[in-house]
């Protein structure tokens, strides 16, 4: 794997935010809906889900079903 | 009791959808369900498709509900019934844009080419022509992370980890292409972050020194 400058970058901080006890995709994807419930409710969802929170901070297939989620959720109401 | 769809336009509880779409009146639950998830779609993903959003948001929706309709198991009730059924449709939207934009695309291909297809040069860190002191330090943590990388990732992990942080194809895709689940790849990806870190904690160097070092530059 070829280490530009912005891959290294990326890396360095991949790896800075890697905790041991990270929830995966499948768990984020269960609570997802209950994350955007609390977030449009105006509720403090990071400190109420904070697994979740981090797991769409790191994941970016997650977080952008999440981002999608959210445009269909304020379209919607 | 009187059903839901005699008093009102379309279900308004959990329980209410629940009990239609499990009942008598699923198709009706269904009737009403489809024009909320086909808003929604439209609204999220028409700059992503932007000459067919109406066909894209209807295929999606009737998808959608034959999922919901499997999985109403699934549902925790920890969110409203109709931000559950948008996730659902969210996913499956997603999960065809990816597929579509990187159907051509092999990992193999990925790894050993440019997006042209031209084969990749190796890049360097000369390029941009830093400091000399920078260079050496920079030199040094190249060095030591491929070197690292090298010993403790598997060919696979390695792979999947360059497709996803270097070239940007999502984790589905990649998951898809190595024939394991999505939750599984990140899981894999997980264990090979821990595993670097750790590694290069043994050398004595922190990830925040190489992300301070890079963004200094």
């Amino acid at each position: 794997m070829p280490l530009d400058p912005s891959t290294l970058s990326r890396l360095a901080r991949a790896l800075a935010t890697t905790q041991p006890d990270e929830i995966a995709c499948d768990e984020c994807f269960a609570r997802m809906d209950a994350f955007a419930d609390l977030l449009l409710s105006g509720k403090p969802a990071e400190e109420l889900l904070p697994k979740i929170h981090a797991h769409l901070q790191r994941c970016p297939d997650c977080k952008e079903e999440f981002e999608s989620l959210l445009a269909m959720l304020r379209a919607t109401g | 009791m009187l059903r839901w769809f005699r008093r009102s336009a379309a279900p308004t509880t959990n329980d209410e959808w629940l009990d239609a779409l499990r009942g008598p009146d699923r198709d009706q639950a269904l009737a009403a369900l489809r024009p909320i998830l086909v808003r929604g779609l439209r609204a999220a993903f028409r700059d992503r498709v932007p000459h067919q959003i109406d066909a894209f948001a209807e295929d999606v929706a009737q998808e959608a509900l034959l999922k919901i309709l499997d999985h109403l198991d699934a549902f925790r009730g920890e969110a409203r019934f109709t931000t559950w059924a948008h996730k659902i449709a969210a996913r499956l939207a997603l999960t065809k844009l990816r597929r579509k934009r990187w159907e051509n695309v092999s990992l193999e291909d990925l790894t050993t080419r440019d997006d042209d297809g031209a084969p990749r040069p190796h890049p360097s860190l000369t390029d941009q022509a830093p400091r000399p002191d920078d260079q050496a330090t920079l030199a040094h943590y190249v060095e030591v992370v491929q070197q690292v990388m090298q010993q403790t990732l598997t060919e696979t992990q390695r792979t999947a980890l360059e497709a996803v942080m270097q070239h940007d194809m999502p984790i589905t895709e990649v998951a898809r292409r190595l024939g394991v689940s999505r939750n599984t790849l990140y899981k894999r990806l997980h264990d090979a972050r821990k595993n670097l870190k750790a590694a290069l904690r043994e050398r004595g160097i922190a990830p925040e020194e190489i992300l301070a070092e890079v963004e200094a530059r």
